[in-house]
């Protein structure tokens, strides 16, 4: 194997905090699915996203431990007095794992490459800002300046999980226009190289990815060994979360997320024997949701749904809905207690950015039958009818490979049915879930979950912006259909651009409140982030953001 | 006349089982969807008949597990409340055979007490009760099926094996086609061409019709041969020379020759048709929450934690077991007795 020069002269390494540990072995983790790609800039499905975060690195980093910035590939960073310029200054001397050296014409074209609107990259909104694409400098080979049309809050978390791309391998495919081909897995591992701690090894179709150890890699111990410890990452491919959990269970995996509360507690019983430990990181940043369809269906066609939108439009109906169900019921039977209730978007994990105000009332039914009173609702026979005289009858959409979500529903379900509301549960396949919620809107309610990709406000622009398309309840609007959207979206603008902490607090809060007090989204419950990991393995941190488990795979080390 | 017996013994178990079942609402001590939301995977309620003193009673009690909040962390009974198990009591208002109300079940405890006499499931719901509510719908889906099978395959097997000749080649290699059908993906097919606001109920009875409608093939191949060998019998041979006509001739001697078999048949095709039922739930096809069927009682056996923790959400398979055997046996019966009828 081709020894990277240790400490080559000029090279500038990172120190890292964790604790020295030995070199050598291999970690054997498995993906739900096959990675569709090992390409940076085209990869959208969770498990390509796992392989690629462990052969690239990016510019600024977020630590997972602590959830703030750091320096990666740029050593340092400067903002102009108006927020507007990033000048970075990259490390010098590193290089590429297949031993090119790297530098700023690498970030120049890197960023070419994931603002090309033909590529289409899904980092690509985030570096739009304000309608306007960053534009990227190079001021000399080892400085590079980002310009950005306004200021923008937070704006060097924007360059975590940008992975930086080698100009010398990927430039003759993206100018000969074939780079939405390049990089699949069938590729020569001698065609790949990133600046990640591993490199690609071997692809078996069906069976497994091999990472191998980047002798170049520019990060090193306290001890001032050069990182990574391991030699060899292994990615099984184990389709069912079952599966992956008897798998781990039988020692033929090292590391485990996640996995259902249910299973945690399966896990729990040999835990001792095993030689495995279990960590529950309470909630993370995924909350789980009902709404229902708010969308203008005029154009649409759908007099069935359009008729029930009257109930759904009435804040008092959805106050009613949010008082009837039971999350700490949700808690119990769906996460084995290890969940939060929640009753707006950021979750207790969140604690920077969770408001403390926002009251947390108990279900009561008695509050739901006098809001659907006060709304003009009645009784009969125990049936809800509306003012009109139909009865209340609605459908939520569930994805049927979500087994958390078809629980949640049908405990809706029950609780609504004592308020005389009759609901059906109906689970489709996610896509064509997704059809119905994004295109055809022939739906009633549904039940989802979010899982932000980071801690800060402005990673949910897309959904609390009533232009944006994940603003699920009415996506895509031209403008505010309702004077507390067009608030939303005033205060969501506002806190992009606000530098100052404290007052994008007080924005954020409010954006809190008012999903509360209008509810397009009844929010339910976090659950907790819970990982498993075999006591062999030296420096396992797990946090909160994704990747939970694998986040430092540079320090990890088999005991 | 050893068929006879056996066959006597597999109606009457039947029979007591299907009452069992048809009076689901009275036999069980809770509505199928009563969530108890602090007892999820409760196991099986024990009946005590001694105290912790010692004392013996004649009436069973039971006692209440104290719930540790986080399943899977052990369960200990609550000794100083005993709740006697009472029979004939007043519930939890159902209907029997969708047409008489009642409230009058055959044994219950008071609340707050709980009996769960086959534990109960993810959602705290009673497993006996919800078995046999299941049992309604898994039976009458098997029934459906079955009923809609056989009379299409009499129908096309009868005029197949009677008139012969191309309409018979047609008809066959037709139903070859059926056989070949991959039955279930056109199920997966017919369930997402439908409006979303069909209710979960009324979807499963169209598929399991058309389970039934696409299942005629094998008996109407049995058919056909039956009729195919009953039509060249002498008396038949005779009754159309005497000018009967072919509607007279299927009716009062070719048919009446198949009824043996078509029996037969539905006593293998419904609990068939049963299993599907289970296939079906088990791949999200089945009928929704909160209805319960044997399949969804069985689904949830997919899931590796229950498997490896819950053994009690097996019991409803274990009782499935001599159900189908006694349908088998009767089955068995009815074929033995019509070969030595017809011999």
């Amino acid at each position: 194997m081709a020894q990277g020069p240790p400490g080559q002269a000029g090279e500038e390494r990172m120190i890292t905090e964790g604790s020295p540990g030995h070199a050598g072995g291999r970690l054997v983790v498995a993906l739900r699915s096959e990675p569709k790609t090992i390409n940076p800039v085209l990869a959208v499905d969770e498990p390509s996203r796992d392989v690629i975060r462990c052969v690239t690195a990016d510019l600024i980093h977020i630590n997972r431990g602590s959830l703030k910035t750091e320096p990666s590939l740029a050593k340092s960073w400067k903002v102009s007095n108006d927020g507007r310029q990033y000048t970075l200054q990259l490390r010098h001397g590193l290089r590429f794992s297949d031993g090119e050296p790297f530098n700023a014409d690498d970030v120049i074209f890197s960023f070419q490459v994931y603002l090309d609107e033909k590529i289409d990259s899904s980092q690509r909104d985030l570096l739009v800002v304000d309608g306007k694409p960053i534009t990227v400098v190079k001021v000399d080979a080892y400085t590079v300046r980002f310009e950005l049309a306004k200021p923008y809050a937070a704006a060097e978390r924007l360059f975590d999980g940008v992975a930086i791309l080698p100009r010398h391998l990927l430039e003759a495919s993206y100018r000969s226009g074939s780079f939405s081909q390049a990089w699949n897995l069938s590729m020569l591992p001698s065609q790949f190289a990133g600046l990640g701690p591993f490199r690609l090894k071997e692809y078996v179709p069906g069976q497994r990815v091999v990472l191998e150890r980047n002798p170049y890699y520019w990060k090193a111990d306290r001890a001032g060994n050069q990182l990574p410890y391991l030699n060899e990452v292994v990615f099984l491919f184990v389709p069912s979360e079952d599966a992956q959990v008897i798998r781990f269970q039988s020692g033929d995996t090292e590391v485990l997320s996640r996995f259902s509360a249910e299973n945690f507690a399966v896990l729990q019983k040999q835990q001792s024997v095993k030689g495995y430990h279990l960590d529950d990181l309470g909630p993370g940043l995924e909350y789980n949701f009902l709404f229902f369809n708010l969308n203008d269906l005029t154009p649409k066609g759908l007099p069935d749904v359009a008729k029930k939108q009257a109930w759904f439009q009435d804040v008092r109906f959805r106050q009613a809905v949010s008082a009837a169900i039971d999350r700490e019921g949700i808690v119990r039977l769906v996460y084995s207690g290890r969940a939060t209730p929640i009753w707006d978007q950021v979750t207790p994990g969140n604690k920077l950015w969770v408001d403390e105000k926002i009251a947390h009332p108990a279900r009561s039914l008695d509050r739901a039958r006098q809001l659907l009173q006060s709304a003009g609702f009645s009784w009969s026979s125990g049936a809800l009818v509306d003012p009109h005289g139909n009865p209340v009858e609605f459908s939520i959409l569930t994805s049927s490979s979500n087994a958390q979500r078809m629980k949640m529903a049908t405990i809706i379900q029950d609780d609504l049915s004592q308020l005389g509301m009759k609901v059906q549960v109906v689970p489709l396949e996610f896509h064509a879930m997704v059809d119905r919620l994004q295109n055809s809107y022939n739906y009633e309610a549904a039940v989802m979950g979010l899982v932000s990709g980071d801690a800060d406000p402005t990673s949910e622009m897309n959904v609390w912006l009533s232009s944006g398309e994940t603003h699920l309840w009415h996506p895509n609007q031209d403008k505010p259909a309702t004077p507390w959207e067009s608030e939303m979206d005033r205060l969501m603008q506002e806190q992009l651009v606000t530098l100052d902490y404290a007052k994008r607090k007080q924005l954020y809060d409010r954006v809190q409140e008012i999903v509360v007090e209008n509810l397009p989204m009844i929010c339910l419950v976090s659950p907790d982030i819970l990982v498993a990991a075999a006591n062999r393995v030296g420096n396992f941190h797990p946090g909160i953001l994704v990747p939970y488990a694998l986040w430092n795979i540079e320090q990890l080390y088999i005991q | 006349m050893r068929h006879k017996q056996k066959l006597v013994g597999a109606v009457v178990l039947l029979a007591a089982f299907q009452s069992f079942i048809l009076f689901a609402g009275f036999f069980a001590p809770y509505d199928f969807a009563t969530q108890e939301r602090e007892r999820p995977f409760a196991p099986p309620t024990a009946l005590h008949f001694t105290d912790t003193r010692g004392n013996v009673h004649i009436r069973p009690f039971i006692y209440n597990l104290i719930d540790s909040g986080r399943s899977g962390e052990g369960n200990r009974a609550d000794f100083d409340h005993p709740y006697p198990v009472h029979f004939f009591v007043r519930g939890a208002p159902y209907k029997i055979a969708g047409v008489f109300a009642s409230n009058m079940h055959l044994f219950g405890v008071e609340a707050p007490g709980h009996i769960f006499l086959m534990g109960s499931d993810a959602y705290g719901r009673d497993q006996f009760s919800r078995f046999l509510f299941g049992g309604q719908i898994s039976m009458l889906a098997g029934l459906i099926a079955a009923i809609l099978s056989v009379s299409i395959g009499i129908v096309v097997g009868g005029i197949a094996g009677f008139y012969g000749g191309w309409v018979d080649e047609l008809l066959m290699r037709g139903g070859e086609l059926f056989l070949a059908l991959p039955w279930l993906y056109l199920l997966f097919a017919v369930r997402a061409a439908l409006p979303l606001h069909i209710s979960q109920w009324e979807v499963f009875l169209l598929l399991v019709s058309v389970m039934g409608l696409i299942g005629w093939a094998r008996p109407a191949r049995l058919i056909r041969g039956v009729v195919l060998s009953a039509k060249q019998r002498n008396f038949v041979v005779a009754a159309r020379g005497f000018g009967a006509s072919d509607a007279y001739l299927l009716r009062r001697h070719v048919l009446p020759q198949t009824y043996g078999i078509l029996l037969t048949q539905m006593t293998l095709l419904i609990p068939q048709y049963v299993l599907a039922e289970v296939t079906l739930t088990f791949l999200g096809l089945g009928v929704g929450e909160p209805l319960p069927s044997w399949g969804s009682l069985l689904s949830s056996l997919q899931q590796y934690y229950v498997l490896s923790s819950y053994w009690w959400m097996f019991l409803p398979a274990l009782f499935l077991i001599p159900l189908f055997l006694v349908f088998y046996t009767a089955a068995d019966a009815l074929q033995e007795l019509h070969k030595s009828v017809t011999l």
